[in-house]
């Protein structure tokens, strides 16, 4: 059995999937994929893999799937025996499946206000951040409460694939201009995240939160 | 911002795209110093650039040169010309452009960043720098009056992966290379072959005062790794960069001596300041405000 992820490493959602595989301490083959400036990712060779042409992708026993939400499901429905990265009970599986979807979703405005900054997408800058922030104040604003509850991360007493899927775009988006002082819940939370056992950052991640 | 009226920095040559990025018969626009211009592409190596004025009149051509993977232009009229370096004309290397990465700051942030052995530990650790060896050798600078370039030499710093081919640390041998304001170099001992040198560039497209475009073409030798592999290791390095630079202030470069206070390891970028101070460049510079 191999595990083969196609992969960028400045690619904050293949950084998701690359967590996930560190924490669960898998092996895994990886596939650069020259996403910038070579656009390998539109390739027809890689639209073989994934006809939406996005990274990552993920290759597992004859698998084959796209979507770093999707593949952070897959990962820890398969392979996380403690069952705490993805919960299955009604109390928590659906919360924790709402923020990974946020995490998809809205999220991805910081990922788009980066895109513009360091690799010269053209796209609407103002909007782009604007959309980022939004989002970032639902999260921090659930944060808040989760620190009067008294806990730590998105969902439940431990780490969950929701607290993976929303911190690279959260850590990142100083890269697209989008600062981290309006978010005093999202940087404690920030800071347990680097503390996990197995953490590493990625290049753009700030040490300092 | 508006155009600058800094003759020194206009005179330079800047690049203003990479090779590939106009697609055949394509067009493209961008900025240099302030100033909006056009690139058109009429064929394989066949490039145009003017200036596109504000009030919609007819631009004036610019000069144009393509080489170390970028396309190059001048508002002025360039005193210097494109720098010599031959690594990229020999056959076995890999020569690899890396796209243009932004940046918001002064092009001297960058060019002084790429100078500084000192961030290695901190900022490339594991890579490029270890966290128990720290220490910055003594090492010598030079401006070369005959080609109006600031080196620094017998650089010499331990490094855990200096490259993508590295499989065990080394002390890497490096020596840098400032060819004009806006671009900047280094020689570093290639792993496999102790007589041979990677030859790794920055160009810097200075858009504004404060906003930039970085090309970092290289001419590797590495028969192993793949183009991907390359391009993502030199991107990941920048990208970690690219955090400190952004957070620097102020963002625009004090040349007055007291303003900032270097140690023994900034002589390079002693060198480079000093250099800018005599050339008088104006653009991107800190002005001291007046009490």
């Amino acid at each position: 059995m191999t595990i083969k992820l196609y992969d960028y490493s400045l690619s904050g959602s293949c950084y998701k999937v690359r967590l996930l595989l560190h924490f669960l301490d898998l092996h895994y083959e990886k596939q650069q994929i020259d996403f910038y400036p070579g656009r390998q990712h539109k390739s027809l060779d890689f639209l073989q893999i994934n006809p939406l042409g996005q990274i990552p992708a993920l290759e597992d026993d004859g698998l084959q799937l796209r979507d770093a939400q999707a593949i952070l499901c897959h990962l820890a429905n398969k392979y996380d025996g403690s069952g705490r990265w993805l919960p299955r009970d009604e109390r928590h599986f659906g919360a924790v499946m709402m923020w990974v979807m946020f995490a998809g979703g809205e999220l991805m405005s910081a990922s788009a206000a980066r895109l513009h900054d360091a690799l010269g997408y053209k796209l609407d800058i103002n909007a782009a951040r604007a959309s980022a922030h939004a989002a970032f104040r639902i999260l921090d604003d659930h944060m808040t409460l989760r620190e009067i509850e008294g806990a730590k991360w998105i969902v439940g007493d431990h780490p969950t694939i929701a607290d993976i899927a929303c911190f690279p775009y959260v850590a990142l988006s100083g890269d697209g201009g989008i600062g981290h002082e309006d978010y005093p819940a999202l940087r404690n939370w920030m800071r347990n995240f680097r503390r996990l056992p197995r953490f590493h950052a990625m290049s753009g991640v700030p040490e300092y939160v | 911002m508006a155009v600058t009226t800094d003759s020194v920095a206009l005179n330079e040559w800047v690049p203003c795209g990479w090779l590939g990025q106009v697609p055949l018969g394509g067009q493209m626009d961008t900025v240099i110093f302030g100033q909006k211009i056009s690139i058109t592409r009429s064929d394989d190596d066949c490039y145009r650039v003017e200036t596109l004025p504000e009030d919609g009149s007819s631009g004036r051509q610019l000069p144009v040169q393509t080489r170390y993977c970028c396309i190059f232009t001048t508002l002025g009229e360039a005193k210097r010309p494109l720098p010599e370096i031959a690594e990229f004309d020999e056959p076995d290397r890999r020569v690899t452009g890396c796209g243009s990465v932004g940046v918001n700051t002064s092009p001297y942030r960058l060019v002084e960043n790429f100078l500084d052995m000192a961030h290695f530990s901190f900022i490339h650790t594991d890579i490029l720098g270890a966290p128990d060896r720290t220490e910055v050798l003594a090492y010598k600078t030079e401006h070369r009056k005959d080609v109006d370039e600031i080196w620094a030499i017998d650089c010499t710093f331990y490094q855990p992966a200096a490259s993508k081919a590295s499989a065990t640390g080394q002390m890497t041998q490096y020596v840098y290379r400032v060819m004009s304001p806006f671009s900047v170099m280094l020689y570093k001992n290639v792993h496999c072959d102790p007589t041979r040198n990677d030859a790794i560039c920055v160009f810097i497209q200075p858009k504004g005062e404060t906003e930039c475009l970085a090309y970092m073409p290289m001419a590797i030798v590495d028969e192993n790794s793949s183009t991907a592999d390359l391009i993502d290791f030199q991107q990941s390095i920048f990208l970690q960069d690219r955090v400190i630079l952004e957070n620097q202030r102020p963002a625009l470069l004090p040349l007055d001596p007291t303003y900032e206070l270097p140690t023994r390891a900034d002589a390079s970028s002693i060198a480079y300041r000093r250099w800018l101070k005599a050339m008088n460049i104006k653009f991107g510079i800190y002005e001291k405000q007046a009490a």
